[in-house]
């Protein structure tokens, strides 16, 4: 199993492509998406995301936003913002809305899987409460 | 670190006033209302940690109400509370960003503990928070 | 700016002047008006005073000299009637007769003598040897014989020394006779002399012939028709004294006193300098006059350095709040630039970020040790020439901040809108796209050029476009920047098609320290700075805006003038209508 499963969403392209081999040579699956709607629309359905690594500021739906309809399409999935120094103000808006964390762009390798581990540790932990309730409903409705 | 502040949302008025009671006698900082209304209009006006939720009730269901409280108070967490019948509700709930589902009738220590690691995962996401603005700063 | 505080510009001397003969006006013309009153009022009463005292000083003289007259006459008559007229003739009975009227009248009478009707003296008593003088041929002895009583004029007659003579007709033995006195000139003079006052006045006696029937202090010739007309007057109008003031034979001016003597034969004079009559108003005028220059001055020099002060005090008032306002303006400068910034610094935050990543990734590379096949070096060079890629990309931000950074002097200089309106929206591009807002700009080419501050006016418009995208943040939208010509103006429209600004609003949008933004994140300041700015360069800014339609700020400027001085003056006039 990959350490984590994220989806890294920016629209500055070089930037998602340097980051995708440099993360994926470390072990991390990697989805790209280039702005808010684009993430959203691949968030559907059989995503394996754990993780999105989102910009704040970006044209079109900016990181807020994006954060926003999310965490209310898959409210299982954490954030974590990635922001440069003129915006941290928004990430900490963000985390106040439920972002795991953020991270300064340019940002540290290590410190930034540190992070995407430390918040798919908490999807996981989540999901596994999930799947032993369900597993619990199943074993009472055969009982 | 600060006490919790707690918020039961039952429909029944007996088993909701018992229950007050009874986490009072602990000296649990505990509020209570009876639908999902009154538990947001509650929210508008005073802090909650942690939410105890009944899935079943008329007007608002729980899953109603959880959603309207995860996107307007992104950062309270939420205990599904559920019967034996409604089980899926509850893991509908908690695949909403609910913290975890309590089954009816439940153990007061459970509840409380339960209640507590909902609490400990507010505190430390909010002293994150607190931290990071510190550095801003 | 600064040199108003040692040397005032014309606007200030106007103000002034103009202070200065305001409060001159107003302080001495109450002055002028009162001291005129009161002086009018008191050289009128005065005059009175002065008149009143002459008159009466006149009618007691010429009751005096009457009296005098009669009280002769009344003596020599008695005398007449009394004495037996035959023992009378004997001139040892006239001597005594004249030593006894002496002994009781002092040395009035001087001689005495009978006249027959031949004219004859047929008895003398005196001490001139005049015992038969013949007075046939007299003047004095026709009028005599045909009036019962007579007072002559003065004449010199045979003594050969100036008197007058008093005669009573005496019917005596069927023959008329007159008893004649002589009137001792010195003392009747004397009656006369006594009439003095102040340094000028004097009286003296004319007949009808303007002679001197005394011997004037100040000798000088009377004009006969001027005391004609006293004779005239007095007698029409019944008055017994008459007072005028005129120009004596000398030019100068003098007050006449006059009044009938002698049943209207003789006419007595009192003359006097007016100054030396009115000596004591002239004073008070002069003392008057004297108080009111001074005065005059006083308020004059307390004018002059009080208004001094005073305009000095508005100019370093002036001057004070023109650096307030030039810091408000470079207060508002980093505001909008520090906005500006938070933009650019995201841009240049973007290909930082690329830059590391991809040097990261070459240095993963390096670490696998895999640089040999020809893969990997593609890969290399790849990402090297990104690396270029960026880095160019952030010099051009640079450049871009330095040459916008560079301008931030206010010297006014001549330059065109067009390149300066293309920067600032290149420069705001970064952030027009991140807030969803489509930046269009429809600038004519060959715009004039217009003389102001290069900073100033970036700062206006880059706080427009500021407000504009500010606006237009949540919903984005279209920014139009348009420039053209119109009317020798330069009109820059800034025109969004945001939310819009309800119309209580509209009314205080450039008022200062105006905001809607939440406490913390707008001064209020930006649009009144942008007016200030614009005012002073003698231009306009208006604004139209329908809620949910958009907001159109527009700019007119004037166009360069040929003449240098021009902008001064109008700086000047637009400041003085902000005040």
């Amino acid at each position: 199993m990959a350490i984590a499963n994220i989806m890294l969403v920016d629209d500055e392209v070089p930037f998602v492509e340097a980051m995708t081999k440099r993360l994926a040579r470390r072990g991390l699956e990697v989805e790209q998406a280039f702005n808010g709607s684009d993430a959203l629309k691949k968030l559907t359905g059989e995503s394996k995301t754990e993780v999105v690594i989102l910009d704040v500021k970006m044209p079109g739906m900016d990181g807020i936003e994006t954060l926003k309809a999310i965490k209310a399409q898959a409210p299982l999935v954490e954030v974590i913002m990635l922001t440069g120094h003129a915006t941290v103000e928004s990430a900490i808006e963000g985390m106040k809305l439920g972002a795991f964390d953020y991270l300064m762009k340019p940002c540290d390798m290590d410190h930034l899987i540190a992070k995407v581990s430390d918040a798919a540790a908490r999807k996981r932990q989540q999901e596994e409460k999930i799947i032993s309730a369900r597993i619990k409903e199943i074993t009472s409705r055969m009982a | 670190m600060a006490t919790m502040k707690l918020l039961l949302v039952d429909d029944e008025a007996d088993f909701l006033n018992t229950l007050l009671k009874r986490m009072k006698r602990r000296d649990v900082d505990v509020a209570g209302v009876n639908s999902g209304e009154a538990a947001l209009e509650w929210l508008e006006t005073h802090p909650a940690d942690v939410i105890i939720l009944d899935v079943r009730m008329p007007g608002m269901d729980g899953i109603e109400t959880l959603r309207a409280i995860k996107k307007h108070h992104p950062l309270v967490e939420v205990i599904m509370l559920t019967g034996h019948a409604s089980m899926e509700v509850a893991i509908e709930g908690m695949e909403m960003g609910a913290f975890d589902y309590l089954m009816k009738p439940m153990d007061m220590d459970d509840l409380l503990y339960k209640a507590e690691d909902a609490f400990k995962k507010k505190t430390i996401h909010e002293n994150k928070i607190q931290r990071r603005v510190k550095n801003l700063v | 700016m600064n040199p108003k505080s040692t040397s005032l510009t014309p606007y200030y001397r106007t103000l002034t002047r103009n202070i200065v003969l305001l409060v001159m006006v107003i302080s001495l013309a109450p002055m002028v008006i009162v001291t005129g009153i009161i002086l009018n009022q008191f050289s009128a009463s005065y005059h009175e005073k002065v008149f009143a005292h002459l008159e009466e000083l006149v009618l007691k003289h010429k009751r005096n000299i009457d009296g005098f007259l009669v009280e002769k006459l009344e003596n020599i008559r008695f005398l007449v009637e009394d004495v037996d007229f035959g023992k009378l003739q004997q001139e040892d009975m006239l001597a005594e007769h004249l030593s006894r009227l002496q002994s009781a009248y002092g040395t009035v009478f001087v001689d005495l003598g009978i006249v027959n009707e031949a004219g004859q003296q047929i008895a003398y008593a005196g001490p001139f040897k005049l015992g038969n003088a013949r007075y046939a041929d007299a003047e004095w002895f026709k009028q005599a014989i045909h009036n019962p009583y007579y007072t002559s004029d003065v004449f010199l007659g045979l003594r050969g020394s100036p008197h007058f003579i008093i005669t009573v007709r005496k019917p005596w033995q069927g023959k008329n006779y007159i008893l004649r006195a002589t009137i001792d000139f010195v003392s009747f003079n004397r009656l006369v002399e006594q009439v003095r006052i102040g340094e000028t006045g004097f009286a003296y006696i004319l007949n009808r012939e303007g002679q001197f029937q005394t011997k004037p202090i100040f000798d000088f010739t009377p004009t006969r028709d001027i005391y004609d007309r006293y004779f005239a007057t007095l007698e029409r109008m019944e008055k017994e004294v008459e007072i005028q003031e005129r120009l004596d034979g000398t030019g100068v001016k003098c007050l006449y006193v006059s009044a009938l003597l002698k049943n209207g034969d003789w006419l007595l004079v009192y003359k006097q300098v007016s100054n030396d009559a009115f000596s004591n108003l002239h004073n008070a005028q002069i003392i008057a006059i004297v108080f009111f220059i001074l005065g005059g001055i006083v308020i004059v020099a307390l004018a002059i350095s009080m208004s001094a002060k005073m305009v000095r005090r508005i100019a370093t008032s002036d001057t004070e709040k023109e650096i307030m306002n030039q810091q408000v303006i470079e207060t508002g400068k980093l505001a909008s630039v520090g906005e500006l910034a938070a933009g650019i610094a995201h841009e240049i935050n973007n290909p930082v970020a690329i830059m590391v990543e991809e040097a990261g990734w070459l240095q993963d590379l390096m670490a696998d040790g895999a640089f040999e096949s020809e893969e990997d070096i593609k890969e290399f060079e790849r990402a090297l020439n990104q690396i270029r890629v960026q880095g160019r990309r952030c010099k051009e931000i640079t450049h871009k901040l330095l040459s916008f950074a560079r301008k931030t002097d206010s010297r006014i200089e001549d330059f065109e809108v067009g390149p300066l309106l293309e920067e600032l929206v290149s420069l705001s591009a970064q952030r027009a796209k991140y807030s969803n807002v489509e930046l269009v700009t429809h600038l004519d080419e060959k715009l004039p050029a217009i003389s102001a501050s290069q900073s100033e006016l970036q700062q206006v418009f880059l706080n427009l476009i500021n407000n504009a995208l500010d606006a237009m943040e949540k919903a984005g939208g279209v920014l139009e920047i348009n420039a053209h010509q119109n009317d020798g103006k330069i009109v820059i429209e800034v025109a969004d098609n945001g939310p819009g600004i309800p119309k209580a609003n509209l009314a205080r949008i450039f008022d200062p320290f105006f905001t809607t933004k939440p406490v913390g994140s707008g001064t209020g300041l930006g649009l009144s700075i942008c007016y200030g700015i614009i005012h002073k360069m003698g231009g306009e800014i208006a604004v139209k805006s329908a809620v949910d339609v958009g907001t159109t700020f527009s700019i007119r400027l004037p166009i360069k003038t040929s003449e240098s001085d021009d902008p001064e003056t109008e700086e000047t006039v637009s400041e003085t209508e902000n005040q």
